[in-house]
C-alpha cells in the first residue's frame, strides 16, 4: 500500500515536471511570435512622450534586448529557483502577485466548488430517482440551459438584480473601498464574495448534475440493482445502499477533474465583479501585455488543474475497493 | 369528441411520430431557426445602427423591442447582427478545431505506436491548462482581433474530439480488413483515408456540431474580456461588455436581451448536436 | 394447485431497426409452465430462447419498457406488481446468472445476509457457506475478488440462506467444478424436498435431468414441451416434440446428432409453428397456424403431429 503510494507520487511528480517544462517552452515560444511590443505595452498611453533612448533603457531594464533563447534559459533558471520575474503592471515579484491573488481566488473557487458539487449531485440524484417524471425533465431542462448560458452574462444578471436593483450586495471588489486592510471584517469579505461565488457555482452545476443523473440511471438499471430488488430491497434503502455508493466515486472524481472549468469560470466571474483574484490578473496581464505575469499565471493554472486531476486519482484509489484492495497501480 | 380527436391527430403529427422521427423534425426546425438568424441579420440593413441622439437610452417598446443604447442605436438590430457575427466566428473556429481533431486523431491511429504516444501526450498537454487561460494567451499572442479569436478557439477546443476520433480509429485499426490492406501493401495514409475516414465521418459531424456551442460561448467570453473582437466588430461579447458600463445607470435591457438571444442560439446548437447524435448512435436503437 | 403457474406469457421489446422504423421484438411468445410445491422443474433450451427473461418476469424485475401480456399465478392468486414486491426476497428468491448481479462496492457477506431469515441470519449464512465450501473470510471480500466458481456458490447461497417457497435459479451451475455442481444441485433438491418449488433454468440438460422432476423445453421464447424427467430416456421416443427429441439426441451419450439450422430471430418469427422451418416432419398445416399447447401422454406439447 505504502509502496504503491510512493510509486504513485513519484510517477505524478515526473509527469508534473514534464508538463511544466512543456507548457513553459510552448508559452514562451508563442509569446516570442507575438507582434505585440512589450515595451509599448508597458508604456501604454505615454508612448509619444518617450524617446528612443528611454525605450532602449526600458528594454534593457527588462532584459528585452537579449536573444529569445538566452532570455528563455535565464527565465527558466530563475524559475527553478522560485523567481518568476517581476510583473510589469503591478511592479511586484510575479510570485508575490500570484500568492496574494490566489488567496482571494481560492476562497471564491472553494465556495463555488462545494456549492455546485452539492447542489449538482443532489439534483442529479433526484432526477434519476424520478426518471421521466416532471422533476426529471425540469432538472434536465435547467441543466441544459445553464450549460448554454454565458457565465459572464449570468454574472451581469446577478449583479443587476442583487447589487444594482435590490442593493443587497456590493457591486464589486473583494473588500469595501477606502477601508484599511486590518479593519475588513469576515462579514465584509463574505458579502463581497457572495455574488461572484454564486455566479461561479451556478455555472458549475450542470455538468455534475447531468453526469450524476446518467450514472445513477446506469446503476439503477444494472444487474446488481436488479438482483437487490429481487432480494426484496426497495425505495430509499436500495438507493442509499447500492445507488449512492456506486455513483459517489465518479461524481467526486468529476468534480475534482473540473478544476479547469472552475478556473476559466473564475476568470469571467472576477472580471464581471472586479474581484481581485487570479482570473482578473490573467485578464489584466493579457490586456496590458504583462508577459512575466501571464507566463506565471499559465504555469500556475496548469499546476492547479494538475492538482485537481491528481486528487481525483488519489481519491478514486482510496475509496474504490477494486483499486484499494486489488493491488493494481 | 370523436371529431375533435381526429382533428388533433391529423394536425398534430407529433402524436403519431416515433421518437426518432420527432428527433429528426426537431433538428430540422432548429437548423431553420439558426439559418433565419443569419439571413435576418443580412436583411435587417444598417438603418438601426445609425446614431439617433434624440432616441437615446429608450427602454423596450413596440418600435424598439430590445430598447436603444446610449447612442440611440436600435438594440434589436445590434443583437441580431451581433448574433450572426458570433455564430460566424464560432462556426469558423469549430470547423478549424474539428479539422485539427480529425488530423490528430487519425494520425494517432494510423502512424503507429510512437506517434500515438506523442500525440496523446500533446492532447493531454492542451487539456492541462484551463481553456480560457490558453485562449487568453493565444489571443494575446495574435494581438487580439478576429484572427486571434478564431485561432484561439480552434486551438483550444480540439483535444476532446481528437480523443474520441483516436479511440474510434484505433478500434477500426484492430479490424481485420485494415490488417489485410496493410498486408496488401497499402500505405498507412491510404488505410487511414479509405478505411477509417468513412466510419469516422458521422462521429466527426456530431463532434463538430457539439463544438459549435462551446466555440460560440468562448468567442463571446474572450470578446467580453476585451481580448477578442474589436469594438468595430460588435459581436454579443462586445455588446455585453459595453452594456456592463451602463448597468449602474439602470439600462438593464442593454445586457438582458443580447445575452438571452445568445443563450437561445447556443442552446439551439446544443440541442441540434444532441438530436443528430441520437440519430446516428446505434446504441439509441432501443427505447 | 400449482405453486407457480404461468399462462400464455408474452414479453416484447420495441426497438428501432435502422432509420425510422420501429419494430416489436418478441422475446417470449405464449409461454406456459407450472411448478408444484416440492418439485424441481427444469427449463432447458439454447441461449436466446427467453429463459432469463422468464426468471425476471416471475420476479417482476423486467426492464420498464418491456411489454408483458399473459398471467403469472403464485399460490393460486395472480402475481401482480404489488404482490411480487412484497414476496420477493421472502417467499420468492432468485439465483442470478453471473457475478455482475453482485454490487461491486459491497462486501458479499452483507449482500447474502439480505435474504437470510430466521433468528440468527449470520449463523445461517455461516452454515450455508460451510456447506458450499466457502471460507468464512469470503464474506468479507468484494465481488471482484471472487473466482468464477466462488462467485457462483455465493449466488446460490443467497437462495440457500432464505426460507423461500419458490426458488428461481437462472443458470446456477456453468463454470463450476463437478463437485460444486453436485453440491449446488443437491442443495436445490433438498430445498425442494422440504416443500419448496424450484424453477431451474439451464442449458445443461444432463445436470438438469439428475435432479429435476419435470422438464420444460424452450424454443424461440415458448414452451414446446412439458415432460416428466423420466421421459428423457433411451432413444427419446417418449418425448412428444421433435425439438425435445433433437436436443436429447444431440447429447454426446446419445449419438451427438446436431440439429441443422438456427433459431428464428426474435423480430422475424414465423407465423405458424415456431419450429416448423427446422422440423423434419413439418407439413403445410404447421406453417399455416401456430399449434396450441395440448395434453399428450401425460405431458404437454405444442405439435400437431404428437400422439
Amino acid at each position: 500500500m505504502l509502496r504503491n503510494l510512493c510509486a504513485f507520487a513519484g510517477w505524478k511528480a515526473i509527469r508534473l515536471v514534464l508538463l511544466l517544462a512543456a507548457v513553459s517552452v510552448i508559452s514562451f515560444m508563442l509569446i516570442e511570435w507575438s507582434p505585440i511590443d512589450p515595451v509599448q505595452a508597458y508604456i501604454g498611453a505615454d508612448m509619444l512622450r518617450v524617446g528612443p533612448e528611454q525605450r532602449e533603457a526600458i528594454a534593457a531594464y527588462w532584459g528585452l534586448d537579449r536573444p529569445p533563447a538566452e532570455r528563455f534559459f535565464k527565465w527558466a533558471a530563475a524559475l527553478l529557483q522560485g523567481d518568476m520575474g517581476t510583473s510589469m503592471i503591478y511592479r511586484q515579484p510575479v510570485s508575490q502577485v500570484i500568492a496574494e491573488r490566489f488567496a482571494a481566488s481560492a476562497l471564491l473557487m472553494a465556495a463555488a466548488w462545494l456549492l455546485s458539487g452539492l447542489v449538482g449531485f443532489a439534483a442529479g440524484v433526484i432526477a434519476a430517482a424520478r426518471r421521466g417524471r416532471l422533476i426529471d425533465r425540469a432538472v434536465q431542462w435547467i441543466c441544459y440551459t445553464l450549460a448554454s448560458t454565458p457565465p459572464f452574462w449570468l454574472g451581469l444578471l446577478l449583479l443587476m438584480t442583487f447589487a444594482v436593483w435590490l442593493g443587497w450586495f456590493p457591486v464589486g471588489l473583494s473588500v469595501p473601498a477606502g477601508v484599511l486592510a486590518d479593519q475588513v471584517t469576515l462579514a465584509d469579505r463574505i458579502r463581497h464574495m457572495a455574488l461572484p461565488a454564486l455566479t461561479l457555482s451556478v455555472a458549475g452545476i450542470a455538468p455534475v448534475a447531468l453526469h450524476t443523473r446518467q450514472k445513477l440511471i446506469d446503476v439503477l438499471s444494472s444487474d446488481y440493482v436488479l438482483f437487490a430488488k429481487a432480494r426484496g430491497e426497495k425505495g430509499a434503502g436500495l438507493l442509499l445502499r447500492h445507488g449512492l455508493r456506486n455513483i459517489a466515486i465518479p461524481a467526486v472524481t468529476l468534480q475534482f477533474a473540473s478544476f479547469s472549468e472552475l478556473f476559466g469560470g473564475a476568470v469571467l466571474a472576477e472580471q464581471v465583479f472586479s474581484y481581485p483574484g487570479l482570473g482578473q490578473a490573467t485578464v489584466e496581464a493579457g490586456l496590458r501585455g504583462d508577459v512575466p505575469l501571464l507566463l506565471g499565471l499559465v504555469l500556475c493554472s496548469a499546476v492547479f488543474v494538475f492538482a485537481g486531476n491528481t486528487m481525483a486519482d488519489l481519491i478514486g484509489r482510496m475509496i474504490d475497493p477494486r483499486i484499494r484492495e486489488g493491488k493494481v497501480l | 369528441m370523436e371529431r375533435h380527436y381526429r382533428l388533433t391527430r391529423r394536425f398534430m403529427p407529433g402524436n403519431r411520430m416515433n421518437r426518432r422521427q420527432r428527433s429528426a423534425v426537431t433538428a430540422v426546425l432548429i437548423a431553420v431557426l439558426l439559418a433565419a438568424v443569419s439571413i435576418g441579420a443580412a436583411l435587417l440593413g444598417q438603418g438601426g445602427l445609425n446614431t439617433h441622439l434624440d432616441m437615446r437610452n429608450l427602454p423596450p417598446s413596440a418600435m424598439h423591442p430590445f430598447g436603444t443604447d446610449w447612442l440611440g442605436r436600435d438594440m434589436f438590430t445590434r443583437t441580431v447582427k451581433g448574433l450572426a457575427l458570433s455564430v460566424r466566428v464560432g462556426l469558423a473556429a469549430a470547423c478549424f478545431s474539428a479539422a485539427i481533431a480529425a488530423a490528430v486523431g487519425l494520425a494517432s491511429a494510423a502512424l503507429g505506436k510512437t506517434a500515438d504516444r506523442l500525440l496523446s501526450w500533446l492532447i493531454d498537454l492542451f487539456l492541462s491548462v484551463p481553456h480560457l487561460v490558453s485562449l487568453i494567451l493565444i489571443a494575446f499572442v495574435c494581438g487580439g482581433g478576429m484572427k486571434g479569436v478564431i485561432a484561439g478557439v480552434a486551438l483550444t477546443h480540439w483535444p476532446s474530439l481528437a480523443r474520441i476520433i483516436r479511440a474510434e480509429a484505433l478500434q477500426l485499426r484492430a479490424a481485420d480488413y485494415a490488417h489485410v490492406s496493410r498486408r496488401l501493401g497499402k500505405s498507412r495514409w491510404w488505410v487511414a483515408t479509405r478505411h477509417f475516414m468513412p466510419h469516422i465521418a458521422p462521429q466527426l459531424l456530431v463532434g463538430l456540431l457539439m463544438l459549435f456551442p462551446h466555440a460560440i460561448l468562448h468567442e463571446a467570453a474572450i470578446s467580453f474580456i476585451g481580448l477578442g473582437l474589436s469594438p468595430h466588430e460588435p459581436s454579443i461579447g462586445i455588446i455585453l461588455s459595453e452594456a456592463m458600463r451602463y448597468l449602474s445607470a439602470g439600462l438593464w435591457w442593454l445586457a438582458v436581451f443580447p445575452g438571452l438571444a445568445l443563450l437561445v442560439v447556443v442552446r439551439s446548437f446544443d440541442r441540434l448536436g444532441e438530436h443528430v447524435r441520437c440519430l446516428t448512435d446505434p446504441r439509441h436503437a432501443r427505447e | 394447485m400449482p405453486l407457480l403457474e404461468v399462462n400464455n406469457l408474452s414479453v416484447a421489446f420495441a426497438r428501432y431497426a435502422g432509420g425510422f422504423q420501429r419494430r416489436m421484438e418478441q422475446a417470449i411468445v405464449g409461454l406456459d409452465l407450472s411448478v408444484e410445491a416440492g418439485e424441481i422443474v427444469a427449463v432447458i433450451g439454447s441461449s436466446g430462447s427467453g429463459k432469463s427473461l422468464l426468471a425476471h418476469a416471475v420476479l417482476g424485475i423486467l426492464p420498464g419498457h418491456a411489454q408483458v401480456t399473459g398471467t403469472i399465478q403464485y399460490d393460486g392468486e395472480p402475481l401482480n406488481e404489488r404482490r411480487i414486491a412484497a414476496l420477493r426476497g421472502n417467499e420468492i428468491v432468485l439465483v442470478p446468472q453471473s457475478v455482475s448481479f453482485l454490487d461491486p462496492l459491497q462486501r458479499v457477506g452483507a449482500q447474502v445476509r439480505t435474504t437470510a431469515r430466521g433468528t440468527d441470519p449470520t449463523a445461517t449464512v455461516r452454515s450455508v457457506f460451510k456447506r458450499l465450501r466457502l471460507a468464512e473470510a469470503v464474506g468479507r471480500l468484494f465481488p471482484f475478488q471472487l473466482s468464477g466458481g466462488m462467485a457462483r456458490r455465493v449466488l446460490v447461497s443467497t437462495a440457500a440462506v432464505s426460507a423461500a417457497r419458490l426458488i428461481v435459479a437462472d443458470e446456477p451451475t456453468p463454470g463450476m467444478q463437478a463437485e460444486d455442481v453436485n453440491e449446488t444441485l443437491s442443495m436445490l433438491r433438498e430445498m425442494a424436498d422440504k416443500g419448496s418449488g424450484v424453477l431451474l433454468i439451464t442449458h445443461d440438460i444432463e445436470a438438469a435431468l439428475r435432479v429435476a422432476d419435470k422438464v420444460a423445453v424452450f424454443y424461440a421464447g415458448t414452451t414446446v414441451e412439458l415432460a416428466k424427467a423420466a421421459d428423457f430416456a433411451g432413444d427419446g421416443s417418449n418425448l412428444r416434440h421433435p425439438y425435445s427429441r433433437a436436443l436429447w439426441q444431440a447429447l454426446p451419450r446419445n449419438g451427438f446428432k446436431p440439429l441443422p439450422g438456427t433459431q428464428p430471430s426474435q423480430d422475424e418469427l414465423p407465423s405458424g409453428c415456431l419450429f416448423a422451418p427446422r422440423c423434419p416432419f413439418a407439413t403445410e398445416a404447421c406453417s399455416a397456424e401456430r399449434p396450441a399447447i395440448r395434453e399428450v401422454r401425460g405431458g404437454w406439447t405444442r405439435c400437431f403431429h404428437a400422439s
